[in-house]
């Protein structure tokens, strides 16, 4: 396999770990709330920007649709549920396996066990004698994007200092002015709108059935974990070394030895570093400082 | 300024706050004495807001903020310096500072910014150090000009003395009686070091278990029998 074909799937693995890991590890890294339903706002993310899409809408604009759908059953579940577990991590695990249990049994009572796809825009471009889909190229680049959009949101923006300060003490926060469960709740919407961003992303590329979400879960959570406390740069150095060992296991041997390569590598992390690769960041910062 | 009526709090079922009543003039310094653990940081916390009324009334500034959250209170012009110091360490010393513009949120924060940095000089050359690299004593200063440039109307403050060097408690004695003057400030003080209340505060209450148990004058406060008479085991 050429050089590029190396790349590109290797930018394939990271833009699916980074896409299906960010909303889950901003709701936890920020809230303190496992979302067991991210699987869930992902698939609803999918199904809003298909059915667009077969209305005869542009791409473009069914994959904000995708996004917005997940935004707002985000902000519902928030003003339901979700606002009555927050800092509850147990609690919230529970409530979250509640609704994704009803969202993906909610959807096959009202669309069925599947639904037309739609086909993958953009064609393919053809490298070295392989064919290689223009729209997946894009998917990393919209992914990047999507990081640095993140990143700047959370780093220099009002709304991202309140929710810094939130994360670190709500109390504090509280006492300075900052209406906390209201910043709970945006990132809430912050974090399904991204899981349903995901959803749309990949829908031209993936069968759109209820338990579709259950294809992101186990690459999501193994992400996070891997990130440790800091939910963007965590997500992206995470993403950047599961992506390798998946897109190396997966060119030289199969793609099931990538999974496979992909679950030994997290079992490794997280015996060596239990505080993922932001916590080994932390550490090695506070013993340059001293 | 402030009015406590009759108020009673706690954790849970545990009372930990019996019955207190104090009033604040505006302008003043008053401070709250006792021994660790009698419930002095609970009652700055009831007052604040972060802790729930079992009973009884807290007036500010004449409106009712007994039913209102902590960032409700905060907004009407009450900044809390909690007890060791509160600082958000992971964030820069700026994006602390600015933490505290939702304090009173009205106008001139831009002017109130320049003149915090004119008293604190200090914070202004580390505006972007992480906040939890400082030491105690700027840390101590951090937490006082992050409610400062809220433009409060009140400030509690809760042991900003604590893990501070003595040489420096002075020091912060100082600010107190400066910003006060300068800012037309109230301010509320939970303190163990008797050196800072003596210092600073124009009137005292004296907790025990829950219940303040005495009003002492400024006289009073300099008077080491007395003194002995409250706090000693």
């Amino acid at each position: 396999m050429s050089l590029f074909g190396i790349l590109y799937q290797f930018s394939d693995s990271f833009t699916f770990l980074i896409l299906a890991a960010l909303g889950l590890a901003i709701i936890f890294g920020m809230m303190g709330i496992i979302n067991l339903a991210q699987g869930e706002f992902i698939m609803v993310g999918a199904y809003a920007t298909t059915i667009i899409i077969n209305q005869g809408f542009p791409y473009p604009v069914g994959i904000l649709g995708g996004a917005l759908a997940a935004a707002l059953l985000g902000f519902v579940m928030d003003r339901l549920i979700i606002s009555h577990l927050y800092q509850r991590v147990l609690d919230s695990v529970v409530a979250t396996w509640g609704i994704s249990l009803v969202l993906s049994e909610g959807m096959l009572q009202l669309f069925g066990p599947s639904m037309q796809s739609v086909s993958m825009p953009l064609g393919s471009v053809s490298i070295d004698g392989s064919k290689y889909s223009v729209y997946k190229l894009l998917l990393t680049l919209l992914a990047i994007g999507v990081v640095i959009l993140i990143y700047l949101l959370f780093t220099k923006t009002e709304f991202g200092r309140k929710a810094r300060a939130t994360m670190q003490s709500r109390d504090i926060s509280e006492s300075l002015g900052v209406n906390t469960k209201a910043v709970y709740s945006e990132t809430f919407v912050i974090g399904s709108a991204l899981a349903g961003l995901t959803g749309a992303l990949y829908a031209p590329t993936m069968t759109i059935t209820p338990t579709m979400g259950n294809n992101f879960m186990v690459q999501s959570f193994v992400t996070v974990m891997c990130g440790g406390a800091n939910p963007i740069l965590g997500s992206v150095l995470s993403g950047g070394v599961l992506g390798l060992v998946n897109s190396t296991l997966s060119v030289t041997i199969s793609a099931f030895f990538g999974k496979i390569g992909l679950l030994i590598i997290t079992i490794i992390i997280i015996r060596v570093l239990p505080t993922g690769f932001t916590g080994l960041i932390e550490k090695t910062g506070a013993r340059r400082r001293r | 300024m402030l009015k406590i009526e009759h108020i009673n709090s706690g954790y849970g079922k545990t009372r930990i706050i019996h019955d207190v009543s104090l009033h604040i003039a505006p302008g003043e310094i008053v401070s709250v004495i006792g021994r660790n653990g009698v419930g002095k940081s609970t009652l700055m916390k009831t007052i604040i807001g972060l802790n729930g009324l079992d009973s009884g009334e807290i007036l500010f500034d004449g409106k009712h903020v007994s039913k209102m959250k902590a960032h409700q209170r905060a907004r009407l012009g009450m900044g809390y310096v909690a007890q060791g110091h509160g600082i958000l360490s992971s964030l820069t010393v700026e994006d602390n500072i600015k933490m505290g513009m939702d304090i009173n949120s009205k106008g001139m924060i831009q002017a109130r910014f320049d003149q915090v940095y004119e008293y604190f000089p200090r914070l202004a050359e580390r505006k972007t150090q992480i906040a939890g690299t400082m030491s105690g004593g700027e840390q101590a200063m951090l937490s006082i000009a992050r409610v400062l440039v809220g433009q409060p109307k009140i400030i509690l403050l809760d042991e900003p003395s604590e893990g501070v060097q003595p040489n420096i408690v002075h020091k912060i004695g100082e600010i107190v009686e400066l910003i006060c003057k300068e800012f037309d400030l109230t301010v509320l003080l939970v303190e163990q070091h008797m050196g800072l209340i003596q210092q600073v505060s124009q009137k005292s209450y004296v907790m025990d278990k829950g219940v303040l148990i005495a009003e002492l004058t400024k006289e009073q406060l300099n008077d080491s029998n007395i003194i002995k008479q409250y706090l000693t085991v």
